[in-house]
């Protein structure tokens, strides 16, 4: 009998996983190399696809919602406040975040509050407020309250900078199943691998899910360039000094007087 | 036109960092200094981090100081012997500087010593030059004419050992006097990522007495030697030069620092020191009010370490 209940319970447990995540995404990158060269300005990288409902499952009667999160490699910073010490402004207290994203992005359909409720939204980590950002308190790891000075001092600057972004309207459907969104990429993006994280939901809750990548790289001279400054500095170094050196000689002898 | 800059890692307009090149180079011949003290603020406030900006300002100094030390040279205005023992104070300052800013990072005040050195360093210098140079002018009005250098005017430093003899500048000093000036410039240098020309210049004409007409073409050579040693040094234990920067800055930079030489030659000497003076108390003042007025954003974030 209590046999027959776990089986019963399992498999309650199991058409419930496959209601909640019973939607499929297909989706397509316009790039999955976004190569630095000497004229990169910036770009906004296009993200197509489309959701897909499993065929023997009732149609949805809502619209679908979708999430899609954009992380770049992480990067551990220090936030800094001043504080007037002596009638200067000084840096006193400082926060270091660790091994946060250095880019993140979260375009989403409509704003995320008005289908994923708050639970949800802090487990999915929906938005620029709900995603994790560890921090060194007392030599304790963890997040803090989201109205936390710091938290929000951080969020901001990133934003100023157009690191962090958040489009509450920035995924669009153009059919009920087709959805297109851009990636808006700063002329200052770090290099490396960004994590592409969809979701999608309908009747309040998560359906399905995919995640898909791209990489940020630097090509040419520009790469000459980073990797011999990183490997062969000294060597490195002289080259720039030759070219001081030139340039100062070549301007000497072509404004020379006589 | 925009260009991306391989290493400080952010695209940037070609002409306008040409003309920063160009007007700081301008500045730099007409003085004979280095203009890290202007650059380095400059390329910060366009966006490049503060580590890469000091350390390319340095190639941007070889390269303009080079090409004025060249001039100089050919008018035969550098005491080469001055220049060398100058250099061997400034090696010892520049290691001295290095352990005290390695430490000043690791104790997490070094943003405040900066900006407080700049204040106090270039409004008291700027604002005695002013002075200095408004008597002296205030004097010539007044039809007093003065010796350039005064018979009496040996001071405690021309009584000191181990006199050397440098011709070019016709003086006959101690070398200790000597290389403390050269540690000094090095030791400031280090800590603040500047040449520290606008420091040794006065020094050289007030402390040591070297005639003006020889004192820019050697605080050149003294730059071009420390800024090409500092290039090399940050390139291999930072690797933050950036090439593509440097360049723009020197085209810029030498160019300018030939019609500033030019320029600074149809001033007399005492407008010369009024105008520097003005530049350096501008510059400094700009930093005081940076510590002084409640920013409109109390906060800042910057990578740890390895990164900038």
């Amino acid at each position: 009998m209590r046999l027959l209940r776990l089986l019963l319970a399992t498999f309650a447990l199991l058409l419930a996983a496959q209601s909640a995540q019973a939607e499929r995404i297909v989706s397509s990158l316009a790039q999955h190399q976004v190569f630095i060269t000497s004229q990169f300005g910036g770009l906004d990288l296009v993200l197509f696809g489309t959701v897909e409902r499993e065929d023997n499952a009732p149609p949805r009667k809502d619209r679908y919602d979708l999430v899609v999160t954009v992380t770049g490699p992480r990067e551990t910073l220090v936030t800094r406040r001043k504080e007037r010490i002596l009638g200067i402004w000084v840096n006193a207290a400082s926060r270091e975040f660790v091994k946060v994203p250095s880019y993140l992005a979260v375009m989403s359909t409509r704003p995320v509050t008005e289908f994923a409720d708050q639970d949800e939204r802090r487990r999915l980590q929906l938005g620029l407020e709900r995603t994790l950002l560890p921090q060194m308190i007392n030599n304790d790891l963890g997040d803090v309250a989201r109205d936390d000075p710091f938290r929000q001092a951080f969020l901001r600057l990133k934003m100023q900078r157009r690191l962090y972004v958040e489009k509450e309207d920035g995924v669009t459907f153009l059919t009920p199943n087709l959805f297109r969104t851009t990636i808006p990429l700063p002329a200052v993006v770090p290099i490396g691998t960004y994590d592409v994280d969809i979701k999608v939901f309908a009747d309040g809750e998560l359906v399905g899910r995919a995640t898909s990548a791209f990489e940020i790289v630097k090509v040419g001279f520009e790469q000459f360039v980073a990797t011999s400054a990183q490997n062969h500095g000294v060597l490195y170094g002289l080259t720039t000094v030759a070219f001081a050196l030139m340039t100062g000689w070549f301007a000497s002898v072509v404004f020379r007087k006589d | 036109m925009e260009i991306y800059l391989p290493i400080a890692d952010l695209p940037v307009n070609i002409f306008l960092v040409l003309g920063m090149g160009l007007a700081v180079g301008f500045i730099s011949g007409m003085f004979g200094i280095g203009g890290g003290f202007l650059m380095t603020p400059l390329l910060i406030f366009i966006g490049v981090s503060p580590a890469v900006s000091v350390a390319t300002v340095a190639s941007h100094i070889a390269a303009s100081s080079f090409s004025g030390a060249i001039s100089y040279w050919r008018r035969k205005a550098v005491d080469l012997a001055l220049a060398l023992v100058l250099l061997v104070g400034g090696v010892a300052g520049t290691i001295a500087g290095v352990w005290l800013f390695t430490v000043l990072r690791r104790i997490g005040q070094l943003d405040i010593t900066i900006g407080l050195s700049y204040v106090i360093l270039l409004c008291s210098v700027g604002g005695l030059m002013v002075m200095e140079s408004v008597r002296a002018i205030l004097r010539e009005r007044s039809g007093v004419k003065t010796p350039l250098r005064r018979p009496g005017s040996h001071t405690w430093v021309h009584g000191l050992p181990a006199k050397i003899r440098f011709k070019q500048s016709r003086l006959y000093i101690s070398a200790i006097p000597v290389c403390g000036i050269g540690f000094i410039i090095g030791f400031i240098g280090a800590i603040m990522g500047i040449g520290g020309g606008f420091l040794l210049v006065p020094m050289l004409i007030y402390v040591l007495r070297v005639p003006t007409s020889v004192v820019i073409g050697t605080s050149m050579v003294l730059t071009l030697v420390t800024m090409a040693a500092a290039t090399v040094l940050h390139a291999a234990t930072n690797h933050l030069v950036d090439v593509v920067l440097a360049l723009l800055l020197m085209v810029g930079g030498v160019i300018g620092a030939q019609f500033g030489a030019r320029a600074g030659q149809k001033l007399a000497a005492d407008r010369l020191r009024l105008l520097l003076g003005l530049l350096v108390v501008a510059v400094g003042l700009r930093f005081a009010v940076d510590l002084l007025i409640t920013p409109r954003e109390m906060y800042t974030i910057r990578a740890v370490e390895d990164s900038r």
